[in-house]
């Protein structure tokens, strides 16, 4: 099997994302960064698919130069090609990447065959656009499910699961095809040192993509407003015992 | 939660190992008063103390550093936070295995059991290291685990129990505000705290906190990389926290620590990465905390490789966690304490670990409370040890980059820094160039140890200046020491001796306050001079000087290089503040000779030619006679003003002769030319500072001089104790009223041989003192005997040792060991007290 995993790079979660002083970007100055968490899970699903079924995985992201680190990340969990398609620093909108990525993956499967599978996180960890993936299926000519949170192969098809109100749904696509992969399907492994080491000596194919300006713009970026918490501590230990008598007298539980 | 004070006696910013543990000391020394703050959350508020390895290899060359840990890992020890798991210090080098013996050596000393190990014995305790790769191992039995949190909380708690302290998480300081140079209140998040002390304890953010009073506290933030890599099978069966000993893999400088089923592997290897305290992150602005910054990965990967190269199933363990840990670095890597130079009331406890954080929370709840420390002497971690240039970036940056890989490094104790070189050089700098001077660092002032221009006296005196067999012994050291140290007792030699510091006291109240922080009567005549002690409210030294009488209103001390800036302190500290005293630091304005030897007096004869009343320039008598020891003139050399003080430190006639900065380079032209048809030569301190010295028994600040030790003990005690009050007097009228239970002595070694044969020369090190059947000898007070200086003896053809003996050891010809290298060399008590070996009657000197 051939699967393609698109990922990209983006802050490390658990930190207040500060702005620049403009508005135009993200203060990277404390951040790590890291895989979208829904890509994370694409790679480890790909990973996990190419151990049962033989074959290989590539994956390629549209990023800055320093996203070849997120990938020699996924090949130190078992990637074995890495495709950067470099960008200057400002972001892509999600229409000109979709189309970039379309033109990159046509290059690549003209050179050498199709890919059974391409495989999209859900949607970005940062600008949350849940478009790169669809319009890439759409300009590549594959069906696509997105959401997924199960993921197999039987009798040459991709078995597709998702959540719905109602239950599970499940997708049969025939291949070549193209998954939206949810957090949750998996848990991702980490990198083991020696996998970490190796993937230092991989080679990263830099593929140049032109794909004309998008349709959307940022305007500005804003932070939301801080949670206030509502948790007020009424005391702690044994003290604390009349006030939590007095909370539940006057909420009614005990009288 | 209680509202935020507006007043409280103590204030302690951090609430760390060591900020949590100092309330909990000040709480039992008596402090009722005291508000704990820190802008992070409890129980971690995100510093060092959070992300630490938490783990306690006690075993230090550094005294005071192995007595901090020791009492540090003792407090865990009885806060039930101590886990004892073994370690192992493994070689992949011979220079490791040596080290290994000097290790050994350092264990004894402080009482710590270890032993050596084979590769077989270490692959026996620790099964899945790969033994092939290992050459030794260095085992400690007794290195533990701590919870440092957890210490650090019950600490706290008990302290707040007792009533004593109120506790302010998530308090972020704003301002610090200081009145008359003492500090008045912090403002913070919650509001403004009026406080008659303030500790600084905020680690890594230190420097900016005392900023913010104009004070400085030098240390830089810097990383500290680890990774937490599992689950690993045999770890997780061992189904403890931590089951096998830890390992410190010594030559590639990193750690491989149990932390249940996997294993974390921390690095000491990588470049140094500094960063600013005002860039670190807040709690918010953190991933993780703001001392676990994300991980740059390259500077980690060739530690990985190693680790793999030494335990293979750490390979296809799963990185979990990994993190560019943050923590405090010196200019000299020891910690920061005491109060502020900058700022009174105001005080530092940074730059501390784990391992040592609560014996220095002690250490500084002690100092504050009785005015020094009783724990032990903090001389090497003395905030005002640095001086200004120390105190910079430049130098922090600099010297730091420079140690950082040395952390797990084998460091001679007579290593010279190779940074920040060539900061201070007196004006005769030129000269000793020329002259092939091999320059040391003393506290940023370039000084000669010893000279190539005397390497042919090496062949005058073959049997004195024999090359020293091991590489170890003769490194940073020269026989051309023991050349100049004899070459000077026959004729005469010149020193420099700029690097010293001079302070000048003036004004009606100068004598009445130098009487009060010195022990010996400085009410001497004008032109006398007086050595005195200067004594910690406890009784033992704090300092050792000299201090002249200029004019009747004119006192001026002169004290060395490396406790210049600490004795600068401890003076005006104490110094009145009506005015009545005026005090100058005169160190950058003067520079200073030291004219040494049989032919100095015709040297100076020569040298010396004032004006008479006619105005003719004459020559003066410095004859004894007319110009006694102790003695200080004013005098013109060349036409040179200069102030001649004859005293001496190598055991010769002569004196210092002090002159304006400008003046030094025609000073020192003249004293050569003055000298040269009486055999002058340049001399080292090679030999002022130990060759001379040592045969003189002549004490030093901070080697056998500590504020541990009393004046009696170190044989300095005066017959008669002045009327006037002094700092200290109490509690040395009760030491001269008590037997001493250690008496300073000094030993020599009588067999230089060691097992296969090769001489051996102890470089002074706190090498262990023994009995002659190898056991430790400890006072009725707890102290060690070991080794303060050693050295050659080339007047008297032996190698000597000062060390601290108690009375039944203390007894001239008794014979002892000393263990060098983890071997043991007979010794013999030669002398008890300060009777000098060599010209017991200073006739010498003095006649």
């Amino acid at each position: 099997m051939r699967i393609l995993v698109c990922v990209k790079r983006v802050p490390a979660p658990g930190a207040r994302i500060n702005i620049t002083a403009d508005g135009q970007a993200v203060d990277t100055a404390f951040l790590g960064f890291t895989v979208s968490p829904h890509e994370e899970c694409a790679v480890e699903a790909a990973v996990q698919l190419v151990e049962q079924h033989g074959g290989e995985v590539t994956v390629l992201t549209l990023g800055p130069a320093e996203a070849e680190e997120q990938l020699r990340t996924a090949v130190s969990v078992g990637a074995a090609k890495a495709v950067l398609v470099p960008i200057d620093a400002s972001d892509w909108d999600p229409q000109r990447t979709a189309r970039a990525i379309a033109t990159v993956v046509g290059a690549i499967e003209a050179q050498d065959g199709a890919f059974d599978l391409v495989l999209f996180g859900n949607e970005s960890a940062d600008s949350c656009g849940y478009q790169v993936g669809i319009r890439a299926a759409l300009s590549l000519g594959r069906p696509m499910v997105n959401g997924a949170k199960g993921l197999e192969i039987e009798d040459g098809h991709a078995v597709v699961k998702r959540e719905a109100d109602a239950g599970i749904e499940r997708y049969r696509l025939p291949m070549p095809a193209a998954v939206g992969v949810k957090e949750g399907i998996n848990l991702p492994r980490y990198p083991t040192m020696k996998g970490r080491l190796a993937s230092k000596k991989a080679e990263v194919v830099r593929t140049e993509a032109q794909a004309g300006e998008g349709g959307l713009r940022m305007v500005q970026l804003q932070r939301p407003p801080e949670r206030v918490s509502n948790v007020q501590i009424i005391g702690t230990g044994p003290e604390a015992a009349p006030a939590v008598v007095d909370l539940l007298v006057e909420l009614g539980v005990m009288s | 939660m209680s509202e935020f004070p507006t007043r409280a006696k103590c204030v302690v910013i951090g609430a760390g190992i060591v900020g949590n543990c100092l309330v909990g000391h000040l709480s039992k020394l008596g402090w009722t008063d005291m508000v704990l703050i820190d802008k992070g959350p409890l129980p971690n508020p995100g510093g060092s103390t959070g992300h630490a390895s938490n783990f306690i290899f006690p075993t230090d060359h550094n005294k005071e550093m192995a007595l901090l840990t020791l009492a540090s890992q003792q407090q865990y020890v009885e806060h039930g936070m101590n886990n004892t798991c073994g370690g192992i210090e493994v070689a992949r080098t011979p220079e490791r295995l040596e080290e290994f013996n000097r290790r050994m050596t350092s264990a004894k000393s402080w009482g710590i059991d270890a032993r050596l190990l084979t590769p077989a014995q270490v692959k026996e305790l620790v099964p899945f290291i790969n033994e092939k790769i290992v050459l030794g191992g260095f085992y400690t039995p007794s290195v533990s685990v701590v919870d440092s949190l957890q210490t650090g909380t019950l600490m706290r708690e008990s302290a707040v129990k007792a009533g004593h302290l109120k506790v302010f998480a998530n308090t972020e300081v704003t301002g610090m505000e200081v009145e008359n140079g003492t500090i008045k209140a912090v403002t913070t998040t919650k509001g403004r705290i009026e406080a008659e002390y303030v500790v600084i304890a905020c680690g890594v953010w230190s420097p900016r906190i005392a900023e913010m009073a104009g004070a400085t506290i030098p240390l830089t933030p810097a990383v500290h990389q680890m990774a937490d890599v599992g689950p690993i099978d045999i770890l997780q069966k061992s189904n403890a926290e931590v089951a096998y000993p830890i390992i410190r893999d010594m030559d590639t400088f990193c750690y491989e620590r149990q932390t249940a089923g996997s294993m974390e592997v921390g690095s000491y290897a990588h470049r140094a990465i500094f960063m600013h305290p005002d860039d670190i992150p807040s709690n918010e602005e953190s991933a993780l905390s703001p001392t676990e910054l994300p991980l740059t990965q390259d500077d980690f990967d060739p530690q990985m490789e190693q680790a793999i190269e030494l335990m293979e199933m750490l390979g296809d363990a799963e990185i979990k966690y990994a993190i560019n840990g943050l923590l405090s670095l010196t200019p000299d890597a020891m910690p920061v304490l005491g109060e502020t130079v900058e700022v009174r009331n105001l005080w530092s406890a940074a730059a501390v670990w784990i391992k040592e954080g609560p014996g220095i929370a002690q250490l500084v709840a002690e100092w504050m409370t009785h005015g020094y420390p009783h724990l032990c002497d903090p001389h090497s971690s003395d905030i005002s040890r640095f001086y200004a240039h120390e105190r910079t970036e430049h130098h922090i940056y600099a010297r730091c980059d420079e140690h950082f890989n040395k952390t797990y490094g084998i460091v001679h104790p007579r290593e010279q820094w190779a940074s920040q070189r060539d900061m201070r050089r007196s004006p005769f700098w030129p000269r000793e160039k020329e002259l092939g001077a091999t320059f040391f660092d003393a506290r940023g002032w370039e000084r000669p140890q010893w000279f190539a221009s005397n390497e042919h006296l090496t062949k005058k005196f073959p049997e004195a200046c024999a090359p020293r067999e091991h590489e170890w012994d003769a490194r940073w050291w020269s026989p051309i020491t023991n050349a100049e140290h004899l070459q000077m007792r026959e004729s005469v030699g010149m020193v420099d001796l700029t690097a010293f510091n001079e302070f000048d006291f003036t004004g009606p109240g100068a004598m009445a306050f130098l009487q009060y922080v010195c022990v010996n009567n400085v009410d001497v005549p004008v032109g006398r001079s007086v050595y005195t002690p200067l004594l910690t409210p406890g009784g033992g030294f704090r300092g050792d000087l000299t201090i002249m009488r200029l004019a009747a209103d004119h006192f001026r001390v002169i004290t060395g290089a490396f406790d210049g800036g600490r004795d600068k302190y401890w003076f005006t500290r104490h110094m009145p503040t009506d005015g009545s005293v005026t005090f100058t630091d005169m160190s950058s304005s003067l520079c200073t000779i030291g004219v040494w030897g049989p032919n100095a007096e015709k040297t100076m004869a020569k040298a010396v030619r004032n004006l008479d009343a006619e105005k003719r320039l004459v020559p003066t008598d410095v004859s004894q006679a007319a110009f006694p020891y102790g003695s200080v003139r004013e005098v013109l050399i060349d036409g040179v003003p200069c102030w001649m003080f004859r005293i001496s430190y190598v055991g010769e006639n002569g004196w210092e002769v002090y002159t304006k900065m400008e003046h030094g380079l025609r000073l020192w032209d003249s004293i050569a030319e003055a000298g040269r048809e009486f055999g002058i030569i340049p001399v080292g301190m090679g030999v002022y500072a130990v060759t001379g010295r040592i045969e003189k028994g002549y004490r030093l600040m901070g080697a056998e001089l500590e504020s541990e030790y009393t004046p009696v003990e170190a044989g300095l005690a005066r017959p008669k104790v002045k009327s006037a009050d002094f700092i200290g007097k109490a509690a040395y009228l009760k030491a001269r009223d008590e037997k001493p239970v250690t008496t300073m002595c000094t030993l020599e070694i009588l067999d230089h041989r060691n097992a296969k044969g090769m001489k051996r020369f102890p470089t002074g090190g706190n090498e262990p003192i023994l009995t002659k059947d190898g056991q430790r000898i400890v006072d009725a007070k707890g102290r060690v005997s070991r080794v303060t200086t050693a050295g050659a003896a080339p007047s008297l053809g032996t190698y000597l040792l000062m060390a601290y003996l108690p009375p039944e050891h203390a007894v001239e010809g008794n014979e002892l060991r000393v263990m060098y290298m983890n071997e043991l060399f007979p010794v013999r008590v030669a002398r008890v007290g300060s009777t000098p070996l060599f010209d017991p009657t200073d006739a010498r000197m003095k006649s």
